[in-house]
């Protein structure tokens, strides 16, 4: 293959390039795994090809220890991402999902901080039934999870008019053009004919090859001033440019990313640098490109600096725009002035396009039945009389989009109905919070982040009601591990979990997404947490000055230092 | 021992030649002789009473023992093994007292020896509704027969084993009892009809037996011996009447969360046992009555949980709280105790029902003995006339589920928690809900080894063996497989294993995937019946694997089956049936024939409740 390619084989190569290598195109021995009876797993191996195919092998591990002296194995069961290339779906996907989560799953779906669906808790005797299921509402989970291109995130927000419409085909585009074209996917779920396959490499798989990419690759296009999306999150970002009320092109980050790995300083979160400007019409071009460039050059001997983003930094960005260039075959624009306010949602009813939508605020985007708070059925229900669509949004809220006026009346009333809720009454720091799913389910999480991050934030704002900025909106995330899924390393406070019940805090992120945080205190709990941020915060109270953001007022006054790129993250 | 003239029928010159070589024979070379000289008797006997020489005719006069000359038949229909444990005590007591005795299970005897038989010893379990056990079918149906034969010249004696708490009680052992003396045998002492807690009348019918056959001491007879072990000596071996208190290990419920059942592994030490056991032998346990239900019934009756009771014959004596703890069993309800019962309470409406036909039977099915006093409550009932009424609380036995050559100091047991509700009130298994919540690890509970001799594995390597063990029926296969493992065995081997659900009630899991990984077991097929729309049993996996399971067959398997009696046992035979119909080509009869068959070469064994 490539120069750089040639000279990674004379090092080690990572176990995982072998796995993909030698799985001929995402089978491995799936199959084969699926139909063991005597356990709920399937081969080791496997769970890593199995991860292309938008699924995790994981199990309960608040019961590991208690099943293993039962003589039982770990309780495994499957997680299933579900891509919805800008989170739009209709009312009948919605139902389908709905179903599902009932039939096989743990009866709850959750709205990923990548506008995906989740499944959680699916056995593997039903892993099968679900796939066909999602299939049969038009949607599938390939490459999902995996060394390849995921869900193309893009801006939701369709009161923003037809611009978004326009952006999000862009992201279907992208999507479409960058999905692996191996018929493994379709053989193993949908019983598809198994075809022997002698083409070569590039008819198989002509953008990725058969080891596919290095990592994992992430791609979104935000819409400003929206920075929903974390754009400089991402590894590669657009950002779309309106000119005139017209969308003419998109501006170009690369190398974000938030994986780190805890004492291994040579691995940090990373901001995107804008490289440039391209016509909307070579969007798909230019991300073929760039895929291309980190396929080749992107570090296949430690799969901990394997991300865009390493890369980006050992090249240097001048580099990797040449690269670019000469792939292309043209020259980049230079970079089009725009301007982001936030990255969080608003929510309740706005209109748009002459359209109501209605943003939903869903604690760390997970939709189940309580006791006091049926949301699951609630949307069920106005699935069932809806006729425009749903968005799933960056911060893992849900917009009730496109809804006539005839309609609104009686979604309303569902809405009343059910008590369910725009986070109106919440404080400003709720309703800009998001945790990663981490414990049970998430073979990575080293402290719990879903489970634990309502209630800490319920201590939190009575600091705030003391400080008198209840109101304020401040960005909060918590990850279960370093790996930073809910995008922490850009938030104005975050909680990284080190171990059950510790984490690093971190704060000074921007409220844009635009600027890394800072660690403040490492492997504390929640008292020491609690301790820290009382002073901080009730100083925010009385010093901030008019439309400052807590993550800008941490540096004017000296708490942190201000991280502009990921290389000076550890510093 | 000087033999002269006088205390034996041979002459002088004989007693001399017989001194002269006796002193010189070793051990086995007098085994050797005895059992040449027993095994020709029948000709010995018959030339000696044609022409009996002066000198025996003599001696027979003298002594009037004619009856150490008639051999013995034992002859034993055991479900679990109990008769045929009684069955050797028995022997050996006989042999002891020098008789000739043969012993074999009863469909192990040849009928058309039954005309030959001269003292016929018949020990018998009943099982399920009255019915015989497995190894006593077609003996029983011998002699139920018109073939059977005339048997004036038989004498014979019946010890029946069963529980009270069945319908049919003692039926088999009533049936062999009748039926011998329509053909026109004689008694040689009565039927004795035993409980659960057989061990004093047993011994109690097999002293009668002794005494009626052998002749009454005279100046030259000698009384019959006592049996070698008896209650006074040798407290160190360990048995029934001598439970060793073995220490709880382990206690682990093996069901996950959200399991409808709850399965208890259970390790005991067996540290000062000194005892080996083989895979497929049972332990039997000593349980106790939950404290809840002893101080309710006491609560009842207004009684004084400290006053003292006698508890049996000898006059040993108990608080009235330990004993009904301990000693006897309240959960049950017998037909002979509604029957003294209904003389002692003092109730007229008891009196009344207990006469109705089949009211007894009907009413004692789910109910205990606070229903019955709730039911009908007894007026003046003293502690002592109650505990009178009460039977012994029996021992429960489990097949043995791990391997003694394993793990010799340990003994496992798979135990499933019994808890139902029944005439609205819940109820738990005496047992199994004493260790699902009362015992732990540290606590002792009294137990013994019961061999199973109907449940025996191969240890070789060319053997296959094929194991359909549902349920706790999978224990004994632990066992085996354990062993297998332990002793390096090669082989074919299969198990079917069945449950409720995949996730929580794959008893054993962990260990039959690395007993797979290992090869020490060759193929597992699992039926989870409640993970599918379509309830899947075991049968049906061997319906669906009906080809390679007649492969196996024919390849010389050995079949083995452990756990519920009623369906899976019973679905399972006629599966199997089936399978040998579809691939074997045969018809039913044959097929029924081919199974009955490997019954009687041992390759087909159960250990079935």
């Amino acid at each position: 293959m490539t120069e750089n390619n040639n000279k990674q084989l004379s090092e080690k190569l990572d176990e995982m390039e072998r796995i993909k290598g030698e799985s001929n195109y995402l089978r491995g021995t799936i199959t084969e795994g699926l139909s063991d009876a005597v356990t709920g797993a399937i081969s080791e191996e496997d769970t890593k090809i199995l991860k292309f195919h938008g699924s995790y092998q994981q199990d309960d591990r608040d019961l590991r220890d208690e099943r293993r002296r039962q003589k039982l194995e770990p309780a495994y069961s499957f997680m299933i991402r579900v891509k919805v290339p800008g989170g739009t779906v209709t009312p009948d996907q919605w139902q389908a999902m709905d179903d599902i989560a009932d039939e096989y799953a743990n009866g709850t779906l959750k709205l990923t901080t990548r506008q995906a669906f989740q499944f959680h808790g699916i056995l593997k005797r039903n892993l099968k039934h679900s796939m066909q299921n999602i299939n049969n509402a038009v949607m599938d989970s390939l490459a999902a999870c995996g060394d390849v291109n995921r869900n193309v995130m893009c801006n939701p927000n369709a009161y923003q008019s037809k611009v978004q419409q326009e952006v999000n085909t862009f992201a279907d585009e992208i999507s479409d053009h960058l999905t692996p074209r191996t018929g493994a996917y379709h053989e193993i779920w949908l019983d598809e004919e198994k075809i022997h396959d002698t083409r070569d490499e590039e008819e198989v798989e002509p953008v990725y090859g058969k080891t596919y990419l290095p990592r994992k690759f992430k791609i979104g296009i935000a819409v400003p001033p929206s920075n929903d999306i974390d754009v400089y999150s991402q590894d590669l970002g657009f950002i779309a440019i309106i000119e005139a009320g017209q969308l003419t092109g998109f501006n170009i980050s690369i190398g974000g990313g938030m994986g780190m790995t805890h004492g291994n300083t040579d691995t940090y979160p990373q901001v995107g640098r804008v490289i440039g400007y391209c016509p909307k019409n070579s969007v798909k071009e230019v991300a073929e490109k760039i895929v291309t460039i980190q396929r080749d050059y992107g570090n296949r001997t430690d799969r901990k600096k394997a991300r865009f983003k390493y890369t980006v930094d050992a090249k240097g960005v001048d580099w990797i725009r040449a690269e670019l260039n000469s792939r292309l075959g043209w020259e980049l624009n230079d970079a089009k002035e725009f301007q982001f306010d936030h990255n969080g949602d608003r929510y309740g009813w706005t209109k748009g396009s002459g359209r109501w939508h209605f943003t939903l605020f869903i604690q760390n985007g997970r939709i189940k039945n309580t006791a006091n708070y049926q949301l699951k059925t609630a949307l069920r229900e106005i699935a069932g009389i809806h006729t425009g669509d749903f968005r799933l949004t960056p911060n893992q809220n849900l917009i009730i989009a496109n809804v006539t006026a005839q309609k609104k009346k009686q979604i309303q009333e569902i809405i009343d109905e059910y008590g369910i809720t725009d986070g109106e009454n919440y404080s400003g720091l709720r309703r800009n919070s998001m945790a990663c799913v981490a414990f049970p389910t998430c073979g990575l999480a080293m402290a719990e982040s879903e489970r634990y991050l309502p209630s800490l934030i319920n201590k939190i704002e009575e600091i705030l009601d003391e400080a008198g900025i209840n109101e304020e909106e401040i960005t909060i995330r918590m990850s279960g591990c370093p790996n930073g899924c809910s995008r922490p390393a850009l938030a104005e406070i975050a909680f990284i979990g080190k171990a059950p019940g510790k984490y690093n805090m971190y704060l000074g992120g921007g409220f844009k997404g635009d600027r890394l945080n800072k660690l403040y205190k490492e492997n504390i709990g929640e008292a020491e947490i609690l301790e820290s941020l009382h002073p901080i915060l009730l100083q925010y109270g009385k010093e901030k000055f008019e439309g400052e953001h807590f993550g800008d007022f941490v540096i004017r006054a000296g708490i942190v230092e201000a991280v502009h790129s990921g290389q000076y993250f550890h510093n | 021992m000087q033999l002269t003239v006088t205390n034996s029928p041979f002459n002088e010159a004989q007693t001399e030649k017989i001194n002269q070589i006796l002193p010189t024979l070793t051990p086995e070379q007098k085994i050797w002789l005895s059992g040449y000289l027993a095994a020709n008797q029948q000709s010995v006997s018959e030339s000696v009473f044609d022409t009996p020489s002066p000198e025996v005719a003599e001696y027979l006069m003298n002594t009037e023992n004619p009856s150490k000359t008639r051999e013995v038949t034992i002859l034993f229909g055991s479900e679990t093994g109990n008769a045929q444990s009684l069955a050797e005590l028995m022997e050996g007591r006989l042999k002891e007292n020098d008789f000739t005795v043969k012993s074999s299970a009863l469909d192990d005897f040849k009928p058309k020896d039954l005309k030959k038989a001269e003292d016929l010893l018949i020990i018998s379990a009943t099982h399920g509704e009255g019915e015989p056990p497995e190894n006593a079918v077609s003996f029983y149906e011998f002699l139920h027969s018109r073939k059977a034969p005339k048997l004036d010249d038989l004498r014979f004696s019946v010890l029946a084993l069963g529980d009270q708490s069945y319908e049919h009680f003692c039926q088999t052992g009533k049936d062999f009892d009748n039926r011998l003396d329509e053909l026109g045998g004689q008694r040689i002492s009565p039927r004795a009809d035993c409980d659960l807690d057989f061990d004093e009348p047993a011994d109690e019918w097999m002293n009668g037996v002794l005494n009626a056959i052998s002749t009454p001491s005279d100046e030259h007879g000698t009384a019959v011996k006592e049996p070698e072990h008896s209650h006074a000596d040798n407290q160190s071996v360990y048995s029934r009447t001598n439970p060793y208190r073995a220490e709880i290990l382990e206690n682990i419920n093996l069901n996950g969360r959200g399991s409808n059942k709850e399965v208890r592994h259970i390790e005991l030490s067996l540290e000062e046992f000194g005892q080996t056991f083989e895979p497929g032998d049972c332990l039997g346990v000593y349980p106790e009555n939950n404290s809840s239900l002893v101080n309710q019934l006491i609560g009842m009756l207004n009684w004084n949980p400290e006053s003292k009771v006698k508890i049996n014959s000898r006059g040993d004596s108990l608080t009235l709280s330990e004993a009904l703890t301990s000693h006897f069993e309240i959960t049950k309800l017998t037909k002979p105790l509604i029957t003294k019962a209904a003389e002692i309470f003092g109730n007229n409406a008891l009196k009344e029902k207990v006469d109705e036909e089949g009211w007894i039977q009907n009413y004692i099915e789910g109910r205990d003995l606070i229903d019955l006093l709730n039911d009908f409550p007894a007026s003046d009932l003293q502690p002592e006339a109650l505990v009178q009424i009460l039977r012994k609380l029996p021992a429960r036995e489990y097949s043995i589920a791990s391997s003694y050559e394993a793990n010799p100091e340990e003994v496992h047991l798979t135990i499933s928690t019994v808890r139902y509700n029944a005439h609205n009130r819940d109820r738990s298994g005496v047992c199994s809900v004493q260790f699902a919540e009362h015992l732990e690890p540290g606590d002792t509970v009294p137990v013994y080894l019961k061999r199973n001799p109907n449940f025996k594995f191969p240890l070789d390597e060319d053997t296959p063996v094929i194991m359909i063990g549902p349920g706790t029926g999978v224990a004994p296969f632990r066992s085996y497989l354990e062993e297998r493992d332990e002793l390096g065995l090669e082989g074919q081997t299969w198990l079917f294993f069945g449950e409720q659900h995949f996730t929580t009630d794959f008893l054993y899991q962990t260990e039959w995937q690395s007993l797979l990984k290992d090869g020490v077991l060759s193929r597992l097929d699992l039926a989870f019946s409640r993970d599918s729309d379509e309830k899947i049993y075991v049968h049906h996996l061997i319906e669906q694997n009906s080809k390679d399971f007649y492969q196996w067959l024919n390849d010389g398997a050995v079949l083995y089956v452990c756990g519920d009696e009623k369906r899976m046992a019973k679905d399972v035979h006629q599966v199997i049936r089936k399978v040998l119909e579809k691939e074997g080509g045969m018809d039913e009869n044959a097929a029924e024939n081919y199974l009955t068959q490997m019954k009687k070469e041992k390759r087909y064994q159960r250990d079935v409740y």
